[in-house]
């Protein structure tokens, strides 16, 4: 794969996941790399939604579900006991399929996060939700009605109001279940243009169903397949061209050239 | 195969008188409304032909069957505001803090045994609860409060509390547990804790459903009877609200027991007396009905938040 090892932000290690006696996971390693996009991709129910959530620790809310494995954020264990979930989340923060912008008016909603990590300066809280919302493309066409209801924008503004509701609080990385999966092409689009154009200051891992998606935006990509009873396992990680292009696997040319899944 | 298109047997009676039938059940309700409502109305005007509007709603005395008698509803009025108050303290935010543990924390074990507990709560017939603070509650808060009478409001009103806490905790329980899971999420996320995104984001987004049932809560308190009847005694005093604290130890009577009273009693059907009766109901049913439009209008008008 060739990646330098000071490049890793992420690094799976021998992950598996259960919900309740359902294997989800198994024996997921996996490495990303520092300020790219890299696209999970893989049949519905293969765990890429569940592998996301891991690195959260969002899926420590389920009931019933069992972790095993190691995933090192910038060399710490997050699964450490010492490790607080909630602080975890203020550098990993997560996008979701359905946009979910809280019922709040679009200047509360990216205010939201900085606002309940303690900061009260109205000035600073303009500032960071102006700058938020041009990174996610949506400063524009919602200046001049900061105040207006969340709810009264198009489901591709409020997917990209939600983007600027994670990166007002200076994520690291940035998770994204299917962001696009319920937008239509246009919207879709304008995320995917937005993703390219933060790569910069973030690292992006995205799930998505859509595999012209997956070649348009990341640089790296990973399939994950499923055994019988929905198990998920890696296949093959790689540069998203090589993956595309020339698979290494036979199974992963099977998926992308779309003869099943 | 031939087509039958001839009506037969019970096909004669048409969909027109079913659902005439069903009109009727429906019009039950309505009709008994109308009726208790003309009835209070018509006795109401009945008093007020004996008794000035002025001597009722502005007098300190109430005092309807020894002579020389007196109708003013203040005593009857304060004990009831007083006595709903300090009810509400206790119960609108043992209710809620329950619905939040209920709907935000309590795994599902725990759920499924508080949950059936509060609706058997909500079983017990209030005269229960009435001895139940008149033999255990009074007796254990004079331990406490060494200064306390037997009939006391304060007595009345935990137990009442403990009464509409089922009420309050359930409808709350119901509008909170409404909010779609998918603002938790986002919140929890964010990198929030739990308790930031109930209070921040779950509770204003289920305020209208919370506040219904606070509302609700309290006109049951209002209008709660026998519980009050029995614990709080039955002495018309006025409350007062440079006292507060002083009242709470000592009887009371809310316009229910007075209620309940002048019923017991044995005046004649065409005393004053009987129609003050009226006069009190038909306050309290103004005073309710208040509270049940209010409650409606905080549905309405808020409603419209997250969809």
């Amino acid at each position: 794969m060739g990646i330098a090892k000071n490049d890793i932000v992420l690094e799976i290690k021998n992950l598996n996941f259960y919900y309740g006696e359902l294997q989800a996971l198994i024996n997921i390693n996996l490495e990303i790399k520092r300020n790219t996009i890299t696209s999970i991709i893989g049949p519905s129910g293969c765990g890429k939604s569940t592998m996301l959530r891991c690195i959260n620790r969002m899926n420590e809310l389920i009931d019933d579900t069992r972790t095993e494995g190691e995933i090192f954020y910038d060399g710490r264990n997050i699964f450490d006991s010492d490790v607080d979930p909630v602080k975890l989340r203020r550098k990993i923060g997560m996008v979701f399929q359905q946009p979910n912008p809280f019922p709040k008016n679009i200047f509360d909603n990216v205010a939201y996060g900085p606002k309940m990590y303690g900061t009260r300066n109205r000035q600073k809280l303009r500032e960071i939700v102006e700058i938020s919302l041009k990174k996610a493309a949506l400063w524009d066409e919602v200046k001049d009605r900061l105040l207006d209801k969340s709810l009264s924008l198009s489901g591709g503004q409020q997917q990209r109001l939600c983007i600027a509701r994670t990166l007002a609080v200076e994520p690291d990385i940035i998770l994204m279940d299917e962001p696009a999966s319920s937008l239509d092409p246009i919207a879709t689009m304008r995320i995917e243009q937005l993703l390219r154009e933060v790569t910069d200051d973030y690292t992006i891992i995205i799930v998505t169903n859509n595999m012209q998606q997956a070649s348009r935006i990341s640089e790296y990509t990973a399939f994950i397949n499923a055994k019988e009873r929905r198990s998920g396992f890696l296949v093959e990680y790689g540069r998203t061209q090589d993956l595309f292009i020339k698979p290494q696997m036979k199974q992963t040319e099977d998926y992308i050239s779309g003869r099943f899944g | 195969m031939s087509n039958n298109l001839t009506k037969r047997g019970f096909e004669f009676i048409s969909e027109n008188a079913i659902k005439t039938f069903f009109l009727l059940c429906a019009i039950v309700s309505v009709v008994t409304t109308i009726g208790i409502v003309l009835v209070l109305l018509i006795e109401t005007t009945n008093f007020f032909r004996e008794v000035s509007l002025k001597e009722f709603f502005l007098g300190f005395r109430w005092n309807p069957t020894i002579k020389p008698t007196s109708f003013g509803v203040w005593p009857l009025l304060s004990g009831t505001l007083y006595f709903t108050f300090i009810t509400a303290l206790i119960a609108l935010p043992v209710g809620l803090l329950s619905a939040v543990y209920l709907s935000e924390y309590s795994g599902r074990k725990i759920r499924s045994i508080i949950k059936p507990a509060l609706e058997i709560l909500a079983g017990i017939p209030t005269v229960v609860y009435g001895y139940f603070a008149l033999v255990y509650i009074t007796p254990l808060l004079r331990n406490l409060l060494p200064g306390i009478k037997t009939f006391n409001i304060l007595s009345a009103s935990i137990v009442v509390a403990i009464m509409i806490i089922p009420t309050v905790a359930s409808i709350s329980e119901d509008a909170i547990r409404a909010v779609p899971q998918s603002f938790r999420l986002a919140g929890l996320s964010l990198g929030i804790t739990k308790f930031q995104v109930t209070a921040s984001i779950i509770l204003p987004a289920s305020l209208s459903g919370i506040l219904s049932s606070f509302i609700l809560g309290l006109s049951r308190a209002i209008g709660e009877t026998m519980a009050v009847t029995i614990a709080g005694g039955n002495l018309a005093r006025l409350v007062n609200p440079l006292k507060p604290a002083e009242a709470l130890l000592e009887p009371m009577q809310t316009m229910t027991a007075a209620m309940v009273e002048i019923g017991l009693s044995d005046i004649t059907g065409n005393s004053t007396a009987y129609k003050s009766l009226f006069a009190v109901g038909f306050t309290l049913f103004l005073m309710t009905l208040t509270l049940n439009m209010v409650s409606q209008f905080i549905k309405n008008r808020y409603r419209e938040k997250y969809k």
